[in-house]
């Protein structure tokens, strides 16, 4: 039997976790300060006991109008859609990719493959200015459509390489029982493989929303008009050439985490991996 | 349920030669094994009747009709994979329906399906549980389960026991026994354990390097093996080949004294089985180098003289002593030509 470890060793111990969960909470609850001061100002003092705290930052964010035109609420919904878009649009062709990638040999398969890695070597500012003539000549200027298509271009060639890596790991056997059971192509595909791969569809999906909803630059190299920018956008624009809303830019930053942290809490029961197991002898 | 008939079949892999015109012919309703050492094509052959594999050339038929075109699905064959490849994120009891699910048969007839199947293989208790839950015989025997569900014409098991314990796979192999006398379906079964292949079978069929060496009843193979490569391959521990020479009927082993009263004239090779010794008397000579106890047997490991090693097997409780030199009877030689290893008449 293990012998248990000694007092001053459990105390080391916490001590330590203290330190680093504190460590990893100051930058968070520095920005909940900020949000929850009335103050604009730039504030490094985490503690919410000192100082008036108000809701007010929250309010002006959400609150924001254009004419009469809800502004944020246009915003956050650009910003949902061209995320879900962008995960939905990698998530589809990505999973049919990643399978014939995985189970099929085929002429140009592998150069197909170094091809999409090549594309990821670029950061996307580098493709700002032929994107930009791209979407102006096609009239997609200023449209959710133009953005999410630009996106997907980054999260395909990411969606199927990390698909195509999972796919290789779910035997080959269990297609072939599939067959032999009388399924099609399409029925194996879509009753045994498909669910199978669910704990990568939820992290792929997860990482190219997340690359959507985050990104900046090209947005705002992309995006003129208000009413079709995305969040990233909105938020930079609290901290401008004219003036810096730290309280509104603390406030918008919380709001426009919660729903990458909703979206994670959902699908983190599927990142457990081990899925396959029991599929084959152990 | 259906005979199988293979025509001349052959399976390349580009200039890579499998199968190398394979022919039989297979009853409705027999037990079939095919045996081999690894590499030489007897899974592949599964595969082909399976429709897993294309055909290179050569035509396979089930129950009369030419299948070799067919997809796996219209052939009506259930596979038992090595591997079990049962589905993970399935129950027991969808695992074992999946093929009546996929047919889209009325749900009524599924559940009653799988619970007949399942009370036949005692798997009543685990049907709603996930694969990942079961111990590797509940596996082996929910796969079972699935391929029998299905009614299908023919069972191809590959290699079904390969993952089990020594006990488990003795419990199973008995119960594959009854299964088959209760179904009277034909079945092919890949082994590479010839315990396996000898209590099973109906008849064996003896692969190496694509080309079937012999088919036949267990008791044929292990009586009258056709070649030195089937006399090796069936009976453990190995039959021990000792090259000869005969002449006015008697042959003597090369290097040897004494002689054995056996027809043939010139260079032969000599087989001789463990089980066929009697030690105590004989023309032949040899030194026993180990003593191997098997309970209610022992193994003798005898050297006859320069690179002529024999076993032979002994009742227990076995008297000799290792350095002892002993007399020894073949009671059964098998002779097989000196160069093409095939057996003399």
């Amino acid at each position: 039997m293990a012998r248990s470890p000694s007092t001053l060793r459990v105390v080391l111990t916490h001590l330590a976790l203290v330190v680093i969960t504190l460590l990893a909470l100051y930058p968070v609850l520095w920005v909940v300060r900020m949000a929850l001061s009335p103050s604009q100002q730039f504030s490094s003092d985490p503690t919410l006991l000192s100082g008036r705290l108000t809701l007010q930052n929250f309010v002006d964010v959400i609150w924001t109008f254009d004419g009469g035109y809800w502004l944020f609420g246009a915003q956050l919904f650009n910003s949902l859609v061209v995320a879900t878009a962008t995960a939905g649009v990698g998530l589809v062709l990505a999973t049919s990719a990643g399978y014939a990638l995985s189970r099929w040999a085929f002429p140009g398969r592998d150069a197909g493959m170094s091809a999409f890695l090549v594309t990821q070597m670029f950061p996307g500012v580098v493709m700002a200015i032929p994107l930009y003539i791209l979407l102006d000549t096609l009239g997609l200027l200023d449209s959710l459509l133009g953005l999410a298509l630009v996106y997907a271009t980054t999260a395909v060639p990411f969606s199927v390489w990390t698909l195509k890596g999972y796919f290789d790991t779910i035997p080959v056997a269990l297609e072939e029982a599939a067959l032999l059971d009388g399924a099609s192509r399409w029925t194996t595909f879509t009753k045994v493989i498909l669910p199978l791969a669910r704990p990568a569809l939820a992290v792929t999906g997860l990482f190219s929303f997340m690359t959507a909803w985050n990104e900046y630059i090209l947005a705002a190299t992309l995006l003129g008009d208000p009413r079709a920018y995305t969040l990233p956008v909105v938020l930079q624009s609290y901290v401008d050439d004219y003036g810096a809303s730290w309280g509104h830019f603390a406030a918008g930053a919380i709001l426009v985490s919660i729903p990458v942290v909703a979206l994670f809490f959902a699908l983190q029961r599927y990142f457990v991996e081990g899925l396959t197991s029991g599929a084959v002898k152990g | 349920m259906a005979g199988v008939t293979l025509n001349g079949l052959y399976k390349r892999y580009g200039s890579t030669s499998v199968l190398e015109g394979i022919d039989l012919d297979v009853e409705d309703g027999e037990y079939i094994v095919l045996v081999g050492p690894s590499g030489c094509g007897k899974s592949t052959l599964l595969r082909c009747i399976a429709g897993l594999e294309e055909i290179t050339a050569g035509t396979l038929e089930i129950g009369g009709r030419r299948v070799n075109d067919l997809s796996p699905r219209a052939r009506n064959v259930a596979m038992v994979f090595q591997s079990y490849a049962l589905y993970p994120h399935m129950t027991v009891r969808r695992n074992m329906g999946f093929a009546l699910e996929v047919a889209r048969r009325p749900k009524a007839e599924i559940r009653e399906a799988v619970e007949d199947v399942a009370a036949m293989l005692d798997l009543v208790p685990l049907l709603d549980r996930l694969p990942g839950q079961l111990s590797g015989g509940q596996r082996q025997r929910v796969a079972m389960g699935r391929a029998i569900v299905r009614r299908p014409d023919v069972f191809l098991f590959d290699e079904p026991l390969s993952n089990l314990d020594a006990s488990l796979r003795h419990h199973m192999r008995v119960e594959l026994k009854h299964l088959h006398r209760r179904l009277q379906t034909t079945v092919f079964h890949v082994t590479h354990d010839q315990v396996e292949a000898l209590t099973l079978a109906d008849r064996i069929v003896v692969l190496h390097q694509g080309v079937v060496q012999q088919v036949g009843t267990p008791r044929e193979l292990f009586d009258r093996p056709a070649n030195t490569f089937v006399g090796t391959f069936i009976g453990s521990p190995s039959m021990a080949l000792l090259p000869a020479v005969g002449a006015g009927g008697t042959v003597r082993i090369d290097g040897l004294e004494g002689e054995l009263e056996l027809p043939g004239e010139g260079a032969m090779t000599l087989g001789l089985r463990p089980t066929d010794i009697e030690v105590g008397r004989g023309p032949l000579r040899g030194q026993i180098e180990v003593i191997e106890s098997l309970g209610a047997e022992a193994l003798l490991h005898l050297d006859l003289g320069p690179d002529r090693k024999l076993v032979a097997q002994v009742p227990e409780p076995c008297q000799a002593q290792p350095g002892e030199v002993v007399s020894l009877l073949p009671r059964v030689v098998h002779r097989f030509h000196a160069e093409t290893g095939e057996r003399l008449p």
